[in-house]
């Protein structure tokens, strides 16, 4: 089936199957920054905004998505490169493999939550795990990303 | 010594060299890089713990369109090996065949099926018929020895030099070793305290699971991309195995989603192969999260008991240590983690006069255990550092006095050393940097042990305890693992680096860059590097053994060393002078009056006089291997009524030796000490009675988030190792050493309440709270 949606604000259409997960589509279509770690929603890796959102790709039907906004690392450049500042000023950045869900996340809490706090980061980034970095070196980077005007 | 104050790179804050790109969604990783189009590889796993296959009928698989090939025992080559990705010879027994008549856990290899996508495959798994002689497994490894189910009756299996591998008994490996006479000095000591652990299996949980994909290029060569840590060990293993040439097989580490031991062992590599050298076609084969939990390996359980004598001053007389560890179905690193339980752990109290260690390592039908971050410290750090606290008690001291009084010192050693290797004899070393009562001293003053210790009541339901531990590691295998470099001018003045060493995430290729620039005096951004390609880059044992900042950090300033001397050589005879009179800062080489720049340079040898290539190639292998010290400190709230308990803050003071990248050093540390901090408190790799995996996901399987680390206090010793690179030992396993006996302790003295079983959880803890008011 054909499903018709915006990619990084452009319009595409891609043909999937009815039972065919978000995640999985983007990849096969070339958007390797999309990362699978447990493809069943509870890792995080996968991430991505829809209509501004972060949501695990890997737990999407991509059938679901028609005529929505899809906003994948591609996106946000800029900001991407930004947040990777702080996790490199901060030593946060180890095997990467789970940065571009984080920095995702973290792009849609800093739009979402004015002046969050630590309680409030925690729990809005808790679904993105990391099993590298030790975690506090990742928060002090959000922190400092968070405060940036 | 140099001089760490003139140092401009090294010691001084870099961002990791790949970090922005990788934040950026550049797309490096293994299955990042498959072909489009590839065969998709799925396995068929064993239901049974324990079976002996009668029958395997797979012909209506064969026949289902889109399956381009199916393997069952029978199609393989019948040639056992070692999955573990280590050195030659192999301290582990060739116990595995890449398909068996026999499977030994739930979970374990039956066939494979190829296909043109995911979904046909799947449905291949379901048309292959098999009838299993289902064989009474063994799920407890305190009963494995000489138990009368045999768990590898095969015959082709061996060990490659003497390891103690007694397959009929369940026994994959066997350890012993005395100094001095334990008996007597344990009778002579005025208190004896003995006390047995145990310790749990972990899993990895890597995010990026298990991953590999494989090509066959314009030679027809074999190209496997691999999520792993050990490439060329990988190719070596791969070619005796399959019984290819060597030269025909590449093999590629693109960036790897974390490691921690979990990618020093093959995975889908074989299948991978096979597939693609009999379909000629490209193949990919990437872990499901369940197959990585279910399917790969786990830290070895472990019973440790051990014996501490002691006389009335706090003077430890003898310690005396046996083990018994569960490799599960397979025996990679059977031998070597075990053997680290003793030499990574016991000569930490040095002034004994009698020590002893030994025991065996036992098959049973779980999950194969294998290497894993600590490899065995963790796990003997959890009995002895515990121990210590116990007898501290038992004498009435301090035990941060205790261990400042028995702990090892600068300039000293321990006999452990020159008798304990990694499956083989050691190494005699004496510690020429150890900072360790330094470290003992500055984490007592950031936890303020002087005013907290044992414990501090908040409330009448709240308490809050204080614990510590002190640990070390090792910085490579002295004798047997070996990195090297090449360094290559370019014309514009860079250099194009090539390692061998192999960056899983920890950040090597950053650090390596660094050693680089520092000694060229150059900045990171003109180094390129690219490692880990058995083709392009040089030979690295890889990623294990907390080897990399040391052996591959040396080989890089030792090729760095060679091309500032071969750089002046050719600026000199450009400059027609002699070579001493050149002075090189980075930038220009000057001779009196005389000067050119580097990048004049670098242009003239490639195009305009004496034409060439400037290029060096260096190799390192340790002498030594000179161990991180860490001391570590926590403080812990618990609930009295619930049990649950909050880790308020963890303090650590590790001395690495120089940090070659102060932030990616913490990192480490920090990133040790939080998964450790899951195995003392929650992280759990569990079974039912069948031996079915329990935990095969990361709702069931939890491991630290950041709802559970608060405060991680984090400091280095001003220390210089004589023998590493710009002074610096290796970082990457000490801080989750430290976690299991930290919190045990800490526990105990908010409570009373010693937990002998990882992990501590508020049950056990409300146990005991329940029995100590009885």
């Amino acid at each position: 089936m054909l499903v018709k949606f915006y990619l990084n604000d452009v319009e595409v259409s891609f043909d999937v199957a009815p039972n065919e997960y978000l995640a999985k589509t983007l990849r096969s279509h070339g958007i390797k920054s999309v990362k699978v770690g447990c493809n069943e929603s509870s890792c995080g890796s996968c991430t991505l905004l829809i209509d501004g959102k972060p949501m695990m790709s890997c737990s999407i039907l991509s059938a679901s998505i028609e005529g929505k906004h899809i906003t994948t690392i591609e996106g946000i450049q800029e900001e991407a490169a930004k947040i990777a500042h702080y996790f490199g000023e901060e030593g946060a950045d180890q095997c990467g493999f789970c940065n571009v869900g984080l920095a995702l996340t973290v792009y849609a809490l800093k739009r979402e939550l004015k002046n969050p706090s630590e309680e409030e980061i925690n729990n809005y980034i808790v679904g993105n795990l990391c099993r590298c970095s030790g975690l506090q070196s990742q928060l002090k980077a959000i922190k400092a990303y968070l405060k940036e005007e | 010594m140099v001089d760490k104050k003139k140092m401009r790179v090294v010691n001084n804050k870099t961002h990791s060299v790949d970090g922005k790109g990788l934040m950026q969604g550049r797309s490096y990783y293994t299955d990042d890089l498959a072909v489009q189009g590839s065969l998709v590889i799925k396995i068929l796993r064993s239901p049974h713990a324990f079976a002996h296959i009668k029958n395997i009928d797979v012909s209506e698989a064969q026949k289902l369109n889109g399956v381009a090939l199916v393997l069952t025992y029978k199609d393989v080559p019948h040639v056992s090996m070692s999955r573990a990705g280590q050195g030659y010879p192999e301290p582990s027994p060739h116990d595995k065949f890449i398909l068996d008549e026999y499977v030994r856990y739930v979970g374990d290899e039956v066939a494979m099926v190829a296909a043109i996508n995911e979904e046909i495959a799947e449905d291949a798994l379901k048309l292959i018929k098999v009838e299993y002689e289902v064989l009474e497994p063994v799920l407890d490894f305190e009963t494995a020895y000489e138990n009368k189910s045999i768990i590898h009756p095969e015959d082709g299996i061996y060990e490659m030099f003497p390891i103690g591998f007694e397959p009929k008994k369940n026994v994959a490996a066997t350890y012993e070793m005395e100094v001095g006479d334990v008996e007597k000095e344990l009778a002579k000591s005025d208190v004896v305290v003995e006390e047995t652990f145990y310790s749990q299996a972990q899993a990895h949980a890597m995010l990026e699971t298990h991953s590999s994909n494989a090509r066959l290029d314009e030679h027809n060569r074999l190209v496997i991309y691999s999520s792993t840590q050990t490439p060329f060990h990988m190719r070596r293993i791969m070619s005796t195995t399959l019984g290819i040439p060597l030269h025909q097989i590449r093999f590629i580490k693109p960036r790897v989603g974390g490691g921690f031991g979990g990618k020093q062992c093959f995975h889908g590599e074989f299948f991978c192969a096979l597939t693609t050298l009999r379909t000629g076609k490209p193949s990919r084969f990437v872990y499901t999260r369940e197959e990585v939990f279910g399917a790969s390996y786990t830290r070895h359980p472990m019973k440790i008991s051990l014996k501490i004598g002691a006389m009335k001053d706090g003077r430890i007389n003898a310690i005396d240590c046996r083990s018994l560890s569960d490799t599960g179905a397979y025996g990679e690193h059977s031998l070597t983690v075990f053997m680290i339980v003793g030499s990574k752990v016991l000569p930490l109290y040095n002034k004994v006069d009698a020590v002893r260690f030994g025991g065996r390592v036992v098959y049973t039908n779980h999950v194969p255990a294998g290497a894993y971050r600590g490899y065995g410290a963790i796990q003997g750090n959890y009995a002895l550092e515990s121990t210590i606290d116990i007898l501290a008690e038992k004498l009435g001291m301090d035990p941060k006095k205790i261990r400042e009084l028995n702990s090892m010192r600068e300039k000293e050693t321990s006999p452990i050393f020159e008798i304990m290797g990694e499956g083989t004899k050691g190494t005699a070393m004496i510690m020429e940097s150890c900072k360790l009562p330094y470290c003992i001293k500055r984490g007592a003053e950031l936890i303020d042990w002087e005013h907290n210790w044992p414990r501090k009541v908040i409330s009448p339901t709240k308490v809050r305890g204080y614990g510590m531990a002190i640990a070390m590691q090792g910085s490579g295998i002295p004798f047997m693992d070996m990195g090297s470099c090449s360094i290559k001018l370019n014309d514009g003045g860079t250099y194009m680096v090539t390692v061998g060493a192999t960056d899983i995430g920890q950040g090597s290729d950053t650090i390596i860059s660094q050693i680089v620039a520092e000694e060229l005096e150059t900045t990171v951004d003109k180094v390129i590097i690219y490692s880990s390609d058995t083709d392009l880059t040089p030979f690295d044992c890889g990623a294990y053994a907390s080897s990399t900042t040391y052996v591959s950090g040396n080989a890089a300033w030792k090729a760095a060393q060679k091309m500032r001397k071969r750089l002046i050589k050719e600026a000199a005879e450009f400059l027609e002078v002699k070579e001493e009179t050149v002075k090189f800062d980075g930038k220009i080489f000057i001779s009196g009056e005389k000067s050119i720049t580097l990048n004049e340079l670098s242009i003239k040898l490639l195009y305009n006089k004496n034409q060439q290539q400037v290029q060096v190639t260096e190799s390192y292998f340790g002498h030594v291997s000179p161990p991180p010290f860490m001391s570590a400190y926590a403080e812990v709230e618990v609930d009295l009524e619930t049990g649950e308990y909050e880790i308020c803050n963890y303090v650590t003071v590790t001395d690495c030796g120089t940090t070659i990248n102060p932030m990616l050093a913490r990192g480490q540390v920090e990133g040790g000490v939080v998964q450790g901090l899951g195995m003392a408190c929650f992280e759990d790799v569990k079974y039912d009675k069948k031996g079915n995996l329990l935990s095969n996901n990361f709702l069931n399987y939890h491991i630290p988030t950041h709802k559970e680390i608060h405060k991680l206090t984090t400091e280095f010793a001003d220390s210089y190792e004589p023998t590493g690179p710009f002074g610096a030992k290796s970082v990457g396993e000490i801080g989750i050493d430290t976690p299991p006996a930290v919190i045990c302790n800490a526990i105990y003295n908010a409570t009373g309440v010693r937990i002998h079983k990882l992990p501590i959880t508020p049950e056990k803890i409300l146990k005991g709270l329940k029995e100590l008011r009885k």
